[in-house]
């Protein structure tokens, strides 16, 4: 079959064009190299809504972030997915600090986004925990948190229950277009399209390159995390920023939508296969929030990653149809405030394709809404009898520090976008995500996933081929 | 549904409390475990050397459980399990829900909580480098190999001394896999004597004192770790990084009593044991709730978890025919000692067992109880290490006021 069109990229750029796209009578696929959706920079960052005061006044970013921020709380009602309009404080430690806030208020003036200027003591009435040396603060009520891998994940699954098609594990290494026609060379499959999306991440600029697009350059600007169990008892309500720099936004503290507290991302160029975490990135996370905040104590780290930001040399994002390559849209360059800006850009994508003449009718049938699963440990305990009423795997809790049951992780299984692999059960319902780090739960997480997937334990992975957990059986030798 | 005792955990401390509790003439005693089957992590724990103290003779964990087990049973202990706890209120109403049950509520007279402890984890760690599988705690890997019949890998480091880590590193040689080296960040082995020689010296595996992994490799399955030593503040020292392949990174780090569910009751948590804060009865802050084993502080012998138990179980049962909370005096940590067990004691007139550990390696030394001036119990030791848990035993009669253990050159 030839699709109308193709996008290459599952992460939440990916996902949400898929899902606009998905809405309208057309015939669409996602193409992903890895073995989930939600594997690259929508896997390792900062979860945040950002209000949009700090984007260059006039650029796409700024743009893109308003109406995303907008967008958001309808966005994850439909999808079900955890948001909260916190608001966000930029805390300045002295006069000089205090110009950049400044700079930003009227920066904010100028984007349309409400903020206001406040004293040290002020902020610290909001905020117990922040530093006594902080002078001054900037509060965008605005700002917010999201969960990105549900919103990526909801958004994919909505897509798929419209009928748009993903194809995993299928990294695109060729691209070739005849009559108009675009070919992937993808994995194993070869996907036929008319139109090709570009959501590639940090490899977008190798995808325009093969398709004839447009030359240009991501490279990958690494941010490191550590992520801070729900005891932790020095907490914000809001997300804290410092004064930006040239390195960006800076380190920020902040609480996930799973109340865990988080601190990062710190900003280094790296290789674009460079996920690793550093001593000295970690500790410069660490010192960054404890700045901000000083009790913040490190034993309360549950786990640390790092995260790709895919940065594009003009510092704005690239959403355009090639002037070179008819037929491609490129959406590239999608760093920070990216997660954000993703049903922004998604709508606008859908504007794009609308101009170049595609015809967008409303596909029948077609809904906006996605019903996440239902979450056993937050059910009432009248709710939580019912559903033990209507599935006994609701009474087998397997995940015993965030409490998820074996429906549940069933359900994450063999829902569209399923999980296939351990991570992607974390990612999907945070068996496995909670203080222990699946140290109990993970064999059983395996063994379901084994069974309801009709395969041997030993071929149950991390997140995809070569992560293997078992190394067959014992007594056996290797396989 | 009401229960006289209602005991959280059917692991040793939990199977231990509940004999002693009906034995000691409470009528209805429930035990709720998560797992299929009682036992606790002795279930996976396949070698001998369990019984010593109890038994006089050297059984394997199974063997250990099976004998509690068939007494609790012959004595009408009643075994929920596959249920899990939800919620304990702090009148000691226990909500637990397991697919035999459903949704239960049960009211009970006293409570014993025996929920042990968990390892922790990789992240608690903040190794820096990849996310690779490969990367898992001795005791999970204990259970893929134990009950699940899996291996975790073929190449072996196993970061940490624990007493698990190191009977993993005998375990997995014996399967065939390559265990390369057993690395401490302190200068001394966080495991017992005995483990070290039978586990590590037997099998030729070294031991690799004040040394730490400093970064993991491998994007998908984990390829390596870079090994380093480290100065005396514990930081690495960039110098001596080697890279040592392997597929496979055990961790043996520490055990944190799990108290998650003791917190929501209301139970007064101690910061340096994260177990409840007892009196000598094992009674926690919580009127008529008791704690023993691991989630009160971890034990280095399953011997001494029993032995801990039966005093909670039998205190239970006390509580049902006469509640009494006592007041009496508070233990404390003096120069040398991290913690001490119980942290307050009953003015009963009754002797008195403090147990604690050491904060570092003391040779020559003597560890010293005193009231007050007074020193009311003393214990010469040739050697004493963190990874031996101690105790000093007192009189009745010489408690005179608080007690602080310290210790001292001989």
């Amino acid at each position: 079959m030839i699709y109308d069109v193709a996008i290459v990229g599952a992460g939440v750029t990916g996902a949400m064009i898929a899902r606009e796209l998905g809405l309208c009578d057309l015939s669409v696929c996602v193409v992903e190299a890895e073995a989930d959706v939600a594997s690259g920079a929508s896997r390792a960052n900062s979860g945040i809504v950002h209000a949009g005061f700090d984007a260059a006044p006039g650029s796409m970013k700024a743009r893109m972030n308003k109406r995303g921020n907008e967008m958001m709380h309808k966005v994850t009602r439909e999808l079900g997915v955890p948001f909260e309009e916190c608001g966000s404080l930029v805390v300045a430690f002295g006069p000089e600090e205090e110009k950049q806030l400044d700079i930003l208020a009227d920066r904010g003036m100028a984007n349309g986004v409400p903020v206001k200027r406040m004293s040290g003591d002020e902020a610290r009435r909001m905020e117990p925990v922040l530093s006594r040396d902080i002078t001054a603060a900037l509060w965008a009520p605005t700002g917010g948190i999201v969960d990105p891998f549900s919103l990526t994940i909801g958004a994919m699954e909505n897509a798929m229950s419209n009928g748009v098609t993903l194809y995993l594990n299928s990294r695109v290494t060729a691209i070739t277009r005849t009559d108009g026609i675009w070919e992937l060379f993808a994995g194993d499959n070869r996907i036929r399209a008319h139109w090709l999306i570009n959501a590639a991440g940090v490899y977008a600029d190798d995808i325009s390159r093969m398709a004839g697009g447009e030359s240009f350059n991501i490279r990958a600007r690494r941010g490191q995390y550590v992520l801070f169990d729900k005891s932790m008892p020095v907490r914000t309500k809001s997300v804290i920023f410092g004064v930006p720099s040239d390195r960006g936004k800076g380190v920020l503290f902040s609480p996930t939508a799973h109340v865990n507290m988080i601190a990062g991302p710190t900003a280094e160029f790296v290789d674009k296969e460079d996920h690793d975490t550093t001593r000295e990135g970690l500790q410069e996370a660490l010192a960054g929030v404890q700045r901000y905040a000083p009790a913040v104590d490190a034993r309360y780290a549950i786990t640390v990653f790092a995260g790709l930001r895919a940065m594009p040399e003009s510092h704005d994002f690239i959403i355009e149809r090639s002037k070179s390559a008819p037929g491609l849209v490129n959406v590239a360059g999608i760093e920070s405030p990216g997660l954000t800006s993703s049903p922004a850009i998604a709508e606008y994508v859908k504007e794009l394709l609308e101009e170049a003449g595609v015809r967008l009718d409303p596909k029948p049938g077609a809904s906006r809404i996605r019903r996440p699963i239902e979450r056993f440990s937050e059910a009432t305990p009248e709710r939580q009898r019912e559903l033990i009423a209507m599935d006994r795997r609701y009474a087998n809790v397997i995940c015993r520090c965030e409490q998820i049951t074996e429906a549940e992780i069933v359900e994450s299984i063999h829902r569209p976008c399923g999980a296939k692999t351990v991570d992607g059960v974390r990612l999907r319902i945070r068996a496995g995500a909670g203080r222990c780090h699946g140290g109990f739960c993970m064999p059983r997480v395996m063994a379901i996933l084994a069974r309801e997937l009709g395969r041997d334990i030993d071929e149950i992975t991390k997140s995809g081929a070569g992560s293997w957990i078992l190394d067959g059986r014992i007594k056996e030798g290797t396989r | 549904m009401k229960a006289d005792v209602v005991v959280v955990g059917a692991g040793p401390a939990g199977l231990a409390a509940a004999i002693a509790a009906k034995e000691n003439g409470a009528d209805s005693v429930v035990v709720i475990d998560r797992e299929e089957r009682p036992g606790g992590i002795l279930r996976q724990c396949i070698h001998n050397g369990f019984g010593l103290h109890v038994f006089g003779e050297e059984l394997t964990g199974p063997e250990y459980a099976a004998r509690f087990i068939d007494k609790a049973n012959a004595l009408g202990v009643r075994f929920l399990t596959e249920t899990m706890v939800l919620n304990i209120s702090p009148d000691r109403v226990v909500t637990a829900v397991g697919p035999e049950t459903g949704l239960i509520a049960i009211e009970a007279g006293a409570m014993v909580l025996a929920m042990g402890c968990r390892e922790r984890s990789a992240g608690a760690l903040m190794i820096p480098g990849s996310r690779p599988s490969g990367v898992l705690t001795a005791g999970t890997a204990q259970r893929f190999v134990n009950i699940e019949g899996y291996m975790p890998g073929r190449e072996a480091v196993i970061l940490g001394s624990g007493d698990i880590g190191l009977i993993m590193a005998r375990r997995m040689t014996l399967e065939g896999a390559h265990v390369k080296m057993v690395l401490e960040l302190m200068p001394y082995s966080g495991g017992l004597k005995r483990n070290i020689v039978q586990c590590l010296d037997d099998f030729n595996i070294p031991l690799k004192l004040s040394h730490t992994v400093t970064r993991l490799h491998g994007r998908k399955r984990l390829t390596g770790v870079t090994v380093a030593a480290v100065d005396e503040s514990g930081v690495p020292i960039k110098e001596t990084e080697e890279y040592v392949p392997c597929d496979t990174l055990l961790l043996s780090v520490g055990l944190i009593p799990e108290n998650e569910l003791s917190r929501e009751a209301g139970v007064e948590i101690d910061p340096t044991t994260n177990g409840p804060v007892v009196d000598s009865h094992l009674q926690t802050s919580a009127p008529g709730i008791f704690a023993c084993g691991n989630v009160v502080q971890v034990h280095d012998l399953v011997d001494f978890v029993t032995e801990e138990a039966t005093r909670a179980g039998r205190a239970a049962a006390q509580f049902l025919r006469e509640k009494s909370a006592c007041g009496g005096w508070k233990t404390a940590a003096g120069r040398g000692v991290r913690y001490v067990v119980p942290q307050t004691l009953c003015d009963d007139g009754e002797d008195k067992t403090l147990f604690f550990r050491v904060s570092g390696v003391y040779r020559d030394c003597a560890t010293v109880a005193r009231c007050g001036d007074k020193v009311v119990a003393r214990k010469k030791r040739p050697i004493c290490a963190p990874g031996e848990m101690e105790r000093l035993t007192i009189k009745g009669a010489d408690i005179c006021g608080d007690i602080t253990v310290t210790v001292e050159g001989v």
